[in-house]
């Protein structure tokens, strides 16, 4: 099976990453390789990070307000940079009317406050093999 | 080459090593300074490279950093949080960060960090710099990866029977002791001079390092490009290289009676490795290659 690689970014100025490091750990358990940033990464750090790591996946952690603004930019930059195929997925604080905005921008997945680890993992590995099958690789 | 084409080869050597030789060899042969960091956890390896990449960058060095941490024994994931410690180099274009799973090999490091290696040597970078999982004792492999190997100590260690243990005490060129600023340190300090001054080594193998504020990185850098610029003018890289392309084959070998035997429905042991070693030859006679 291939080994899937998995960027845990947190874009932006908020100071708080228990629950990135929540859903890290959860991913770990489930066996992929999870590749954590830290805090405060600008879109240029994160996507330059998804580039040299060769990240099948990129999850936004962003609990500041500011998902709609962070994750455009790191979605355009992900297309300039030659990556737009990289599958993006947001956690965090999101209230409901922005999650279609993000679905619209590009983010494949939104998972906000109070989601199961289990479904986490589990839309994880879905988007993944999606991804695999229509490459045909 | 671009850090795009860079990363993908190296998950081409990490995913399918059967491909390896045909990646390799299409690339110019090239030799640079391979430096292995390596330590128990929470020393400060990652950190100190953090400070060893901004002073190579000053002069204008290119700088390549494989870190590899563990995979778990269960799960089969990882979780990869060496490049926390280096944030301030990923706008820089002249430097490189990857971070690998072991994926379950012993030393200490990756089963393809010998390909991974010669790839970025290949590419161009002036140094590639090599940090292992956090290591007990006995995790030695990056001895036969790396020309030049830092052992990154800190206070706390443990006393004086921990410098007398063979293993990880004997394989380093350089002895750091980082956490120079926190109490203990002197004495860590005093006990590796004595110990390297019994065992009849060089005391000035020892360096003090404070990488939270960049305290003793200078002494570091010139005494691993001193080390370096020694092994070039002797000859003694040769001997090392030598070395290293036997460890890697050895790795190959390895690798690929396992594979074989994986596939293999096991009912003896010795039979077992006799039927694989069988059908490896059988295969390499119709021309099929190696590989794994």
């Amino acid at each position: 099976m291939k080994k899937y690689r998995i960027l845990i970014a947190k874009p932006g100025l908020d100071g708080h990453d228990r629950g990135a490091k929540v859903v890290a750990h959860a991913l770990r358990d489930a066996g992929f390789e999870v590749i954590y940033t830290g805090l405060r990464q600008t879109p240029e750090q994160i996507v330059k990070t998804a580039i040299q790591e060769d990240v099948d996946l990129i999850g936004l952690s962003i609990l500041s307000g500011a998902h709609l603004q962070l994750s455009k930019k790191v979605i355009d930059l992900m297309k300039k940079e030659g990556i737009g195929h990289v599958p993006v997925f947001v956690g965090g604080i999101i209230p409901p009317d922005d999650v279609p905005k993000l679905l619209e921008i590009g983010v494949c997945r939104v998972f906000g406050p109070g989601t199961p680890l289990s479904k986490i993992v589990q839309e994880v590995k879905e988007v993944l093999e999606g991804v695999t099958s229509a490459n045909g690789s | 080459m671009d850090h795009k084409n860079i990363a993908r080869l190296i998950t081409l050597l990490e995913n399918t090593p059967e491909k390896a030789k045909e990646i390799l060899t299409s690339l110019p042969r090239r030799t640079a300074p391979v430096i292995g960091f390596t330590g128990s956890p929470g020393v400060g390896k990652s950190t100190l490279i953090d400070q060893v990449i901004a002073k190579l960058r000053s002069s204008g060095k290119t700088v390549a950093v494989v870190a590899v941490d563990p995979s778990s024994p269960f799960s089969q994931g990882a979780f990869l949080g060496d490049r926390v410690r280096m944030k301030k180099h990923f706008l820089d274009d002249g430097v490189f960060i990857r971070s690998m799973a072991s994926r379950g090999a012993l030393g200490g490091l990756n089963e393809s960090i010998y390909d991974v290696v010669e790839l970025l040597e290949s590419v161009g970078f002036d140094y590639v710099l090599v940090e292992t999982v956090g290591v007990g004792q006995a995790e030695v492999e990056v001895r036969y990866v790396a020309d030049v190997v830092v052992l990154v100590l800190s206070p706390g260690f443990g006393d004086e029977m921990q410098l007398l243990k063979a293993g990880i005490m004997e394989i380093a060129d350089i002895y750091v002791v980082n956490k120079a600023d926190l109490v203990g340190s002197d004495s860590l300090y005093d006990q590796l001079v004595s110990f390297l001054t019994f065992a009849g080594r060089d005391v000035s193998s020892v360096v003090k390092t404070s990488a939270l504020n960049a305290h003793g990185i200078e002494e570091l850098v010139n005494k691993i490009t001193a080390l370096w610029e020694k092994l070039v003018e002797t000859g003694k890289l040769r001997e090392l290289r030598r070395q290293r392309m036997k460890h890697h084959a050895e790795n190959l070998a390895r690798r690929t009676l396992q594979k074989y035997l994986s596939l293999a429905d096991l009912e003896d042991p010795y039979e077992g490795v006799e039927a694989a070693l069988r059908s490896m030859c059988e295969r390499l006679k119709d021309g099929q290659g190696g590989g794994t």
